[in-house]
């Protein structure tokens, strides 16, 4: 796609593609004046067209850190360097081609992602929307299991091993529930 | 049900009919989900791509998702049926072209209301089309979708993050709705732009008809959330309905109103002379037709011509693309082959020699 008028210098904002006689196809760029001049188009004062993509790699090439367009050398660059446990996957990775490996991915990278949600996502930075069911349900398990363990942790400091001992069978017992 | 009944005719999304269709082309919602216990499609093996295939597949062809569901095993199909369905909008550019070995499949059901295609960049894509302004309509039919298959598969889900996926973009409710919309007049008036430039204000893309990188072939764009975490699905679709589309609606019909008042004769000429080209054109290319069509499409919508209806020019759209075209006349061809089948076609179904 040309930049300049295909009539005269000013910047094109009209592109389109025609077909000639010869049934060629030939791109036609325009400015405001002279696409008015051609016929259809009517004269409308408007800034030339900011093809920029708002797309989430180029959000985020900046750098987790810096606000705006500037360097990509990200000096705020890699806060770790660290792999996800589950499949191997690097911030880097992730950098290169924007695709996570696994959902655990997002507890691995939660720091270092979390501003580029925000900005991708209008401020967003939870999720407040449908919940499944069966997730629903494994949360709660799995908070059901954090209180518990909490529990178990202070009663060995406590020294209570009679409650200790209770809460292990618990924890045992909901495990084998999954 | 085989994909040879679906060739014939378009999908219901293509009726013509429903509210506001004269602008609005169509209605689709998308939802992104991922199975838990399993890495993204990206990094999972062959292996577990196929187990992923297998398990989804299973509760796909699920009775209560209906009777007729075809399911497509797209690493066996042909290359021409692969093109059908991206044509068709039931898959997309990537799931259809990705290498044969990768396991993926697609299943497609009510009259192509639905579709859910395993293995693209996300375990499941579950997509509903409907023609006109149906967002409500797509959203409960997505949701009911979406329930049943819960039942049987477990989501990776957090509770932060909502439904997680493999790209971050889609986190959160996963959900991306996407409106088609034919703006001939604004592309005419050159105010396009300005209404492009609005939409990513608003946190929105604007892409051609074949989505990602595709351009704005025949006038017709698609608009689409970019936001799915921090909002409620609820909150996503009512920006649409009452916001987004009834502004950009409203634009188009102040332009082609416009148009009409300023530049009449220029406008019908366009028109018509689409018409002539259509009706007696012997070699036609697709981008060339999709243009044209959008001429005739905006006659027909502003009562400047009547020798057709919008339904048969919206299954143009559709029928003169290089895959349909094929099957229709039953013959694989090379492309000078299909520019002169083409514009049989296009002389056949509009009713001219
Ligand atoms: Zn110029
Ligand atoms: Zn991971």
């Amino acid at each position: 796609m040309k930049n300049k008028c295909d009539k005269c210098n000013r910047p094109a904002t009209h592109h389109s593609v025609e077909i000639s006689k010869e049934g060629e196809k030939v791109a036609i760029n325009l400015c405001d004046a002279c696409a008015a001049e051609e016929g259809l188009t009517m004269k409308s004062a408007h800034a030339p067209i900011n093809e920029l993509l708002t797309n989430f790699v180029k959000l985020h090439s900046g750098g987790a850190s810096g606000e705006g367009e500037s360097g990509k050398s990200g000096e705020g660059g890699s806060p770790k360097d660290t792999a996800c446990e589950n499949c191997g996957t690097t911030f880097a990775d992730f950098r290169e081609n924007s695709l996570l490996g696994c959902p655990m991915c997002y507890k691995t990278f939660e720091q270092p992602l979390s501003p580029l949600l925000e900005r991708a996502h209008e401020g967003g930075t939870h999720h407040i929307g449908k919940v499944p069911r069966r997730a629903g349900v494994g949360e709660q398990r799995q908070m059901a299991m954090q209180r518990l363990r909490r529990q178990l942790d202070d009663a060995v400091m406590a020294e209570d091993y009679e409650l200790a001992a209770r809460l292990r069978d618990d924890i045992q017992q909901m495990e084998g529930e999954r | 049900m085989t994909l040879r009944n679906i060739t014939e005719h378009a999908g219901e999304w293509l009726r013509g009919a429903g509210p506001q269709s004269d602008v609005v082309i169509s209605s689709r919602i998308r939802l992104a989900r991922n199975l838990a216990g399993f890495p993204f499609v990206g990094h999972a093996n062959r292996r577990q791509r196929y187990e992923i295939l297998e398990a989804c597949r299973s509760h796909i062809t699920n009775k209560r998702l209906g009777d007729n569901i075809i399911w497509v095993q797209l690493a066996d199909a042909m290359p021409t049926d692969r093109q059908l369905l991206v044509e068709r909008h039931l898959i997309s550019r990537q799931h259809g072209s990705s290498k044969n070995e990768i396991p993926r499949g697609v299943a497609v059901g009510g009259d192509e209301t639905f579709a859910i295609m395993v293995n693209e960049e996300d375990h499941l894509r579950i997509q509903v089309l409907r023609s006109g302004m149906q967002l409500t309509e797509a959203f409960e039919q997505i949701n009911r979708i979406d329930d049943i298959l819960e039942e049987r598969l477990e989501y990776a889900y957090s509770r932060r993050f909502g439904y997680l996926a493999a790209c971050p973009t889609n986190v959160g409710t996963g959900i991306r709705v996407s409106v088609m919309m034919h703006l001939p007049a604004l592309k005419l008036t050159g105010e396009i732009d300005k209404v492009k430039r609005a939409a990513r204000d608003m946190h929105l893309a604007v892409r051609g008809l074949f989505g990602e990188g595709s351009e704005a072939q025949g006038d017709l764009y698609q608009v689409s959330n970019q936001t799915t975490l921090g909002k409620t699905e609820q909150e996503i679709l009512a920006d649409f309905e009452h916001t987004v589309v009834p502004q950009i609606i409203a634009y188009e019909q102040q332009a082609r109103q416009a148009l009409l008042r300023q530049r009449e004769d220029q406008l019908d000429d366009k028109i018509w002379r689409a018409w002539a080209l259509l009706t007696h054109a012997r070699v036609i290319g697709t981008e060339e037709v999709l243009q044209l069509l959008s001429h005739v499409r905006l006659g027909v919508n502003l009562g400047r011509l009547d020798t057709v209806d919008i339904r048969t020019i919206n299954e143009l759209f559709l029928l003169t693309q290089p895959a349909h075209l094929q099957r229709i006349t039953g013959s694989e061809m090379d492309p000078a082959t299909r520019r002169v089948a083409r514009a049989r076609l296009i002389r056949q179904r509009l009713g001219v020699r």
